[in-house]
């Protein structure tokens, strides 16, 4: 048994069923020994892609995702990836090869410092520099990458390890990190107080972030809200933990969320944010949310509380075990007043659009695309107007909304969907982005193709970085610079050339039986919907 | 801005000085001095960090290097109940008849001289950041001509507050 192969049994021990990758000399021995194993590989069409598609991976099915590139520039390709999935907390393991290890540090063809270079954005990265460490290496990285805030960790592996003949094989039972102890258990101290503030208060609110989807809390989220029927309001990570049309969800906070939202966080007298990291986007002015409320912060990271805004109570440990311990507790409290006035909320300012009939308006066709979808249907958003229309408009029922939210990566939404979709086949997995995020992972059409993945693609076509064009409209009244994306290629020639049916649509005549066209069966689609180029979120 | 000591037991793995120091300058946290060397167990280094900032900075940077894997554990050194040491060594210029009024000086701060050549001396000092600061100003009648400061190494004082070490074999 060589290292390469000691590299598979570790997969196989950890349950991996699929490795996402693209082979290069440095990894070449590990490719090797995979085809001797029931793992899957999927040949991506470029390394950045691979880290995307083990992060849809992991989300739909919460054990880490797995890549393996080469060494060079397949390990720095790869690093936009990893750093997504960093700033979303999505537990990654990244194999790289690296040069022989004798040679490390040497510049030698295709080496590059992967470990030193992506620091900043894994939870943890080795260098392997003896075969024997492999077992002990993987067992740990699953666990790191999988456990307390979650993350990509990254194995960098040298050819002479993967090739060296390692010495009784195995795998061990445990992890034994003594400087690495994440909370799970929130202190009962704090709870109880919680639960005391929730006595006093008149007008809680729960808003909740990706932490709650991660550590697989939505039963416990929703059996929470429901018992004592408190209204709930997500960041963009968090959008899925509630079914969009619950009675007591009201919707996306933040800049690009909803009006209604933002009110009902800002006029709450005790804001309970759980798994969310009070960043930007969601809360541009973190003062607000402490002023004249009582602010309970519940994360995993104990870093992430206070960072932002310092909250009243502070409360570290795993979402799902903490409303659990919250399901206990018993108080008697009454908020119908305020839910009743979050409703009129909700009716009076839903944004008012006025389309121009003359094209297709997203925010009615992703709400008819989302009500068309299977309950359990995978939407994965990808980053632009598109991901702004899709957060407001786009129905969760009994599925799951991924994007990336932290990063903004374009292009995550094609590879992520294709990740989703392996992992779940029986779901419907769709993915939506514009013009220029679509061209950003076009290449990945033939890996869909060559490896039988029916995933489903829509493009919001309007010829513009839309999202950067609407920054330049406001901000550099209409002086439009380097967003005008002519040149773009005609997107019937090249689902036909990929041999993928396509459909088109112009405006919203025929949209229902469009969208019934497209959702008909279970085999790769795209549709491509155009939109008014001028339209903003 | 104030200024906190940290004191740091980490396991002493491959580029664990180098992912400590990426997260303060990735973080724009500032750096004032750190010193790192092997405490009895040779698998964990104890690394003194010297750190500046407000206390909301001070808050954070405690709970970042908390979470990195390698940090076994992180804490605060208080002065009142910690002793701090920071070791310096000063090379003056000196030709034989200015020896004796740095030796004098010298003398005064209870410190060594530890190399005599024909222009110039190295002299060797320990104690606290300030007595050094005020050793290095007292020599400014001389021409000093480098300094090498290593920075402050600190433990807390007392049974209290330790930090075992246990042999959690890996």
């Amino acid at each position: 048994m060589i290292g390469a192969d000691a590299i598979i049994r570790c997969l196989e021990e950890e349950g991996v069923t699929t490795v996402f990758g693209y082979p290069g000399v440095a990894i070449c021995p590990f490719y090797n020994s995979i085809l001797d194993s029931d793992i899957r590989t999927i040949l991506i069409r470029t390394e950045q892609n691979a880290a995307h598609a083990a992060s849809g991976m992991a989300r739909i099915t919460g054990r880490p995702g797995v890549c393996a590139v080469t060494s060079g520039p397949g390990a720095t390709n790869v690093i936009t990836g990893i750093a997504t999935a960093f700033a979303d907390s999505i537990p990654l393991v990244v194999i790289t090869g690296q040069v022989n290890s004798e040679l490390l540090g040497s510049d030698v063809f295709q080496e590059a410092d992967i470990t030193g270079a992506v620091e900043s954005f894994v939870k943890y990265s080795y260098l392997v520099k003896d075969v024997n460490d492999i077992p002990r290496v993987f067992k740990e990285a699953f666990y790191i990458a999988n456990t307390g805030r979650k993350g990509p960790v990254l194995i960098d592996v040298p050819i002479d390890i993967q090739n060296a003949a390692i010495r009784n094989f195995k795998y061990p039972e445990e992890v034994k990190l003594r400087t690495y102890k994440p909370t799970v258990k929130g202190n009962m101290v704090q709870i109880k107080k919680v639960v005391k503030e929730l006595e006093k208060a008149r007008k809680p609110i729960l808003c909740v972030g990706g932490g709650v989807l991660l550590s697989e809390a939505k039963e416990e989220l929703r059996q929470f809200s429901e018992a004592h029927q408190i209204p709930v309001v997500s960041t963009m990570m968090g959008i899925g933990a509630m079914p969009t049309r619950h009675p007591l969800y009201f919707g996306m906070v933040g800049n690009n969320g909803k009006a209604y939202a933002n009110r009902a966080m800002n006029e709450s007298d005790l804001l309970i944010m759980v798994g969310a990291r009070v960043a930007d986007r969601a809360v541009s002015q973190p003062d607000l949310i402490t002023r004249g409320k009582v602010l309970v912060h519940i994360d995993v990271d104990p870093a992430e509380i206070g960072k932002n805004a310092g909250p009243t109570i502070p409360l570290v440990g795993d979402a799902k075990a903490i409303f659990q311990d919250f399901l206990k507790e018993e108080f008697e409290a009454d908020y119908s007043e305020w839910v009743e006035s979050l409703g009129e909320y909700r009716a009076a300012m839903e944004k008012k659009r006025n389309p121009d009939p003359a094209y297709v308006d997203p925010a009615v066709f992703i709400t008819r695309l989302s009500e068309k979808m299977q309950d359990n249907g995978v939407y994965v958003a990808d980053v632009g107007q598109n991901q702004i229309w899709s957060c407001a408009y786009h129905v969760v029922k009994d599925g799951q909304f991924f994007t990336s939210g932290g990063m903004g990566t374009m292009g995550y939404s094609i590879p992520a969907a294709m990740g989703v979709k392996v992992a779940a086949p029986d779901r419907q997995v769709i993915a939506v982005c514009g013009d220029g995020s679509f061209q950003m992972s076009m290449m990945e059409l033939a890996t869909l193709k060559q490896h039988d993945i029916p995933v489903k693609i829509i493009v919001l076509k309007n010829n513009y970085l839309g999202m950067v064009r609407q920054y330049q409209h406001f901000t550099y009244k209409d002086n439009y610079s380097v967003v005008d994306l002519s040149g773009s290629p005609d997107l019937e020639k090249l689902s036909a050339a990929y041999d993928i049916p396509f459909l088109r649509l112009y405006n919203m005549e025929k949209a229902e039986e469009t969208i019934d066209a497209f959702l008909e069966n279970d085999e790769s689609m795209i549709l491509e919907c155009i939109i008014d180029p001028m339209d903003l979120v | 801005m104030q200024k906190k000591v940290f004191q740091l037991l980490v396991d002493n793995t491959s580029g664990v000085l180098s992912r400590i120091s990426g997260l303060f300058s990735r973080r724009g946290y500032n750096i004032e001095s750190i010193t790192a060397g092997e405490t009895a167990d040779p698998k964990i280094t104890r690394i003194t960090i010297v750190a500046s900032g407000d206390d909301e900075i001070l808050e954070q940077i405690e709970k970042q290097v908390a979470k990195l894997v390698d940090v076994r554990d992180i804490k605060e050194l208080e002065p009142e109940v910690s002793v701090y040491r920071e070791l310096a060594l000063i090379k003056v210029k000196a030709a034989p008849q200015e020896r004796p009024s740095v030796i004098a000086v010298t003398n005064t701060f209870r410190a060594n001289i530890i190399d005599v050549a024909p222009e110039s001396l190295i002299i060797e000092i320990t104690g606290s950041e300030s007595k050094i600061d005020a050793f290095i100003r007292l020599l400014e009648g001389f021409e000093i001509l480098e300094i090498a400061r290593t920075g402050i190494a600190g433990l807390g004082r007392g049974m209290d507050n330790i930090t075992y070490i246990d042999n959690v074999a890996r």
